[in-house]
């Protein structure tokens, strides 16, 4: 089979599966595959922004690797010469990582995150590093220094962020899959602004050794894929205890081999809150999806999550704080970005941290110092810790009376260009339906279900109760696997086999 | 009037754990320059922290010998601030859920000085001055730290070293630090007030920090004290601040006000989970300790009805101690011990950093052979002495080192030949002797030890001669 350009609608993108087939079948080799993926993110990158680096040379010699192990015949790995990216904040070995930010750039990491490492050893094929969001702030990857990743259904469209550059990148088949990171939502919106499936496994699940850190307590990496399936296959790959990151927890029994169970009896939760201030589209789109379930025999819950209410100014306390503490070691003094002209040390990093930090990094940098600073630390730390709390303490109650709660990923489709710099409060409101989950600690998905007028994708997210990925995804799959025509649209753009 | 000072100490001590508090790197001291560094002491963006057990342990042991309680659960917490030797511009530490708390140590004019907590945290690196640049160097980064802070129960500059020196070897004793002010593995902040003798409210009080030696130390608090009170003496106010100590003036002087002071933004450490003691953990720990200095002191006074004097000497050094409580198992009278370990062998280990470190040829098991042949008669501390020379010089056990001949000891035909013959070459001694000088005997006891090599009982030998120059 000839791996080509197509301008032309043919057919649906190639699952990880189906490409493993592939290439066990040697219906084109690794290297061809990879060249392909390669060719396109050279050729087509620059419509989106999607990628900030190609890394053909490490992706090529994984190529080689996995067509050196067909050639002698031996199995290969599920994830084994599949073309994948990595966000830019996500610690690569000679390979410069600067979560898009100035201050980091010339930065070449010594050491490689856990996840790049698991992926390594199943020599997965590194096409490059995916666009973001500053130091992962921001929620429509415009505070890149980059420049920001465009949507590939519509260009004049932001791709959502943070991990914006990874979504545009599968959704424009320039990768079959990446791993982004998720703060307060940025695996989860960009997915939904772009049409694909992003997973925020539980806390502690996937190991944030590596991981360079905004939240520390609310950050945790996950899959950004085409379809629910990929995203499992990628998540039980990931999903491993890592000594080296006294957070993560023990790793539960792989998911992907348990999808497709009847969802019959099932009880998907509904919180009105998450439907408050909701476009209409998106609301309508929500109401098709519930009939769907209800199709496939489950029960609806419907009940009020009044806490909810808090979740954005806790969500912006507890990050801001943590962040404000994070991003204390860039002083130019080890690596990275170093201000030119100064006198005397403390000149040298204030210049530093002035020039290479962009506003939005710098705001809620300014807010944490704030939250945490004494005398007002009971007014709003202490106070966020306490909300987290109620928050944690609410869902618990709340999956009491359900397997699954469903909302909007977000309230709206893809914004404009340029919105999130126009109204930065109002870009805040937008991360209202996916902060929860970070608070709480919880697995989310977000998969695609439905189209606005103007033919933008709109998200549905799942949650699920801690270490309940299979739960969502089983959920996520079956919604899949009975809407697959309506919900997936192809663009007319990257690699097509 | 009379002035009084109220001082409350906060001392790190460096915790000898193998490797730093959050990584696997060494915490040697001394080596080049950055050489015990790794991305997570360095603080490379997206490293994590991972608490190493043995320094909980420590720390636990720590407050286990103060008399602490210790805290069920605890946690780590991040101190914000920037310095360049800060490699992630915060320092985990520990703020409101220490290791141990409410613990006390009693000094010897019977005062207790209470301790409020121990908590851990980890070093800074340290900057170096070269020829008008200055470099950093990581790797102090990361070495385990413990926190010891006192009430302000201690009330003078002897008492500050007393508790220090007291500190300091109960940490020996247990093993978890080397506590060598001069390498800066033991550092104390004093804060100092002062209020007229009798008062019982706090005056307003300074911080002086970071001082690394006992002379220094004594000297900063001395002029302190001073200039508080004729400060207050004028009529004027005190400041509550920050001063440090310039040793080359010998005066304390303003570091920052109170204004000035940071804001260390204190948040729990997300990267690390919460620190649970069970009971049974403490437990297992309390099994490990050693016994501690003053139970030794009390026991060796008491149980061995050795003097004061000597059983301070004694306590003084771990290595000493142990020896001694190896060497005396089962010896009736361990002041033979004593004796040895205070006379002949520490006149070979001169400095104080000698007898820390005790490392002479002689093992204890050979120590103790020796005891019992002084112990069952066998030999005299004369000869004693001689041997235990040579098993220092060669390391070789005692029972090699004397001859059957020496152990026989002398018979009482050759003791009266020798005294004969000592009594023939010093007549002048005899005389002296003979006409009411008594003590001239002993010169000639000493003739008679000296040709027998010390193998002569002296007090049979002055029998004998006594009894030669009266016939």
């Amino acid at each position: 089979m000839a791996i080509s350009p197509s301008k032309k609608e043919v057919s649906f993108k190639m699952s990880i599966k189906k490409l493993h087939s592939m290439l066990l079948s040697k219906e084109f080799s690794c290297k061809e595959l990879t060249q392909a993926y390669l060719d396109a993110v050279q050729r087509e990158n620059s419509h989106i922004n999607a990628y900030i680096k190609a890394t053909p040379e490490t992706a090529l010699s994984a190529a080689k690797k996995v067509d050196e192990k067909l050639a002698r015949g031996e199995e290969l790995l599920p994830l084994e010469g599949i073309p994948m990216t990595l966000k830019d904040n996500i610690s690569t070995k000679d390979i410069e990582t600067t979560c898009c930010s100035n201050i980091l750039k010339g930065y070449i990491p010594i050491y490689d995150a856990t996840v790049w490492q698991i992926l390594q050893k199943q020599n997965a094929v590194l096409l490059g590093k995916t666009n973001m969001d500053e130091f992962a702030m921001g929620s429509s990857c415009e505070t890149s220094c980059f420049g920001g990743a465009k949507n590939p259904h519509n260009i004049s469209h932001v791709a959502g962020g943070s991990s914006g550059g990874a979504a545009a990148a599968v959704a424009g088949n320039l990768a079959v899959y990446g791993l982004g990171s998720d703060t307060g939502g940025s695996i989860r919106q960009p997915a939904s602004f772009c049409g694909i499936v992003g997973m925020k496994p539980t806390y502690g699940t996937v190991s944030r050794y590596g991981l360079i850190a905004y939240a520390s307590s609310l950050d945790q990496i996950g899959p950004i894929a085409s379809c629910v399936e990929d995203a499992a296959l990628v998540y039980d790959a990931i999903a491993q205890y890592d000594p080296m990151d006294s957070t993560s927890q023990g790793k539960k029994a792989p998911v992907s081999g348990n999808l497709g169970q009847s969802l019959k009896g099932k009880k998907i939760g509904v919180p009105r809150e998450y439907f408050d201030g909701v476009r209409k589209e998106v609301s309508f789109a929500l109401q098709q999806a519930l009939k769907v379930y209800e199709s496939l025999g489950v029960q609806m819950v419907y009940f009020d999550l009044p806490v909810l209410k808090y979740a954005l100014p806790v969500y912006y306390i507890l990050a801001c704080a943590e962040a404000s503490s994070n991003l204390g070691r860039y002083d130019g003094i080890r690596y990275g970005y170093k201000t030119q002209h100064y006198n005397g040390i403390h000149e040298m990093i204030c210049k530093t941290r002035s020039e290479g930090f962009g506003a939005e990094v710098k705001r809620r940098i300014l807010l944490g110092n704030y939250v945490l600073s004494s005398g007002y630390y009971d007014a709003y730390y202490k106070k966020a810790q306490n909300l987290r709390g109620s928050i944690i303490q609410a869902f618990k109650n709340a999956f009491a009376q359900c397997d699954v709660i469903l909302s909007p990923t977000v309230p709206m489709t893809a914004f404009k260009e340029g919105f999130s710099s126009q109204d930065q409060v109002e870009t805040y409101l937008t991360d209202i339906c996916t902060v929860p989950v970070n608070i709480a600690g919880l697995p989310a998905i977000s998969i695609p279900c439905g189209f606005d007028g103007s033919g933008l994708p709109i998200g549905m997210q799942l949650i699920g109760d801690t270490f309940c990925e299979e739960t969502i995804l089983n959920a996520a799959y079956c919604f899949e696997q009975e809407t697959k025509t309506e919900t997936l649209k192809q663009v007319p753009m990257g690699v097509r086999l | 009037m009379k002035y009084e000072m109220v001082a409350g100490l906060e001392t790190h001590v460096e915790l000898s754990t193998k490797t730093k508090i959050f990584c696997g790197c060494t915490t040697q001291f001394g080596s080049e320059p950055n050489t015990h560094c790794c991305p997570i002491c360095i603080g490379l963006p997206g490293t994590l922290p991972k608490l190493n057990k043995t320094a909980v342990d420590y720390a636990i042991l720590a407050g286990l010998a103060t008399n602490c309680k210790i805290n069920s659960i605890s946690k780590m917490d991040r101190k914000n601030y920037v310095y360049p030797d800060l490699s992630k511009a915060y320092q985990v530490s520990q703020y409101d859920k220490p290791l141990c708390y409410g613990g006390y140590i009693t000094l010897s004019n019977g005062r207790t000085i209470r301790i409020t907590r121990i908590h851990i945290e980890e070093d800074a690196g340290k900057l170096v001055h070269e020829r008008g640049d200055t470099y950093v160097d990581y790797n102090r980064a990361g070495v385990p730290l413990i926190e010891i802070v006192t009430e302000p129960d201690i009330r003078s500059v002897d008492e500050v070293r007393e508790y220090v020196e007291k500190l300091q070897l109960i940490m020996k004793y247990i093993g978890i630090s080397d506590c060598k002010m001069q390498e800066g593995s033991l550092r104390c902040d004093v804060n100092i007030s002062v209020r007229p003798q009798g008062s019982e409210t706090l005056g307003t009080r300074t911080e002086i920090k970071n001082m690394n030696s006992f002379t220094f130390m004594e000297k900063a608090i001395r002029y302190e004290f001073e200039r508080q009170v004729d400060l207050v003496e004028n009529g004027e106010k005190i400041i509550q601040e920050t001063r440090r100590f310039d040793e080359s003036q010998g005066i304390t002087e303003s570091m920052r006000s109170k204004e000035d002071a940071h804001d260390y933004r204190y948040f729990r450490e997300p990267d690390l989970v919460t620190i649970i003691t069970s009971q049974q953990e403490v437990s297992r720990l309390e099994g490990l300790l050693p016994e501690l200095p003053d139970a030794k002191l009390s026991r060796y006074i008491e149980v061995y009805a050795l003097s004061p004097k000597d059983a301070v000497l004694l306590t003084k050094y771990r290595r000493v101690a142990q020896f001694f409580d190896r060497a005396v198992d089962g010896i009736a009278n361990p002041k033979f011990a004593v004796n040895l370990i205070l006379g002949q062998i520490f006149s070979r280990l001169p400095s104080d950093s000698d007898k820390e470190n005790f490392d002479i040829k002689v093992s204890p098991e050979n120590f103790h052979e020796l005891l019992m042949l002084l112990d069952s008669g066998k030999i005299r501390m004369n000869l004693a002495k001689t041997v235990l020379d040579s098993m220092l010089d060669t390391g070789g056990k005692a029972e090699e080192l004397i001859s059957e001949e020496d152990l026989a000891g002398l018979e009482e035909s050759a003791l009266q030949e020798v005294c004969q013959k000592i009594i023939d070459e010093n007549p002048a001694a005899v005389s002296d002797y003979l006409s009411g000088k008594e003590k001239a005997v002993k010169s000639l006891v000493g003739g008679v030890m000296k040709a027998t090599k010390g193998r002569a009982d002296a007090a049979a030998a002055q029998e004998v001669l006594i009894k030669l120059m009266k016939n």
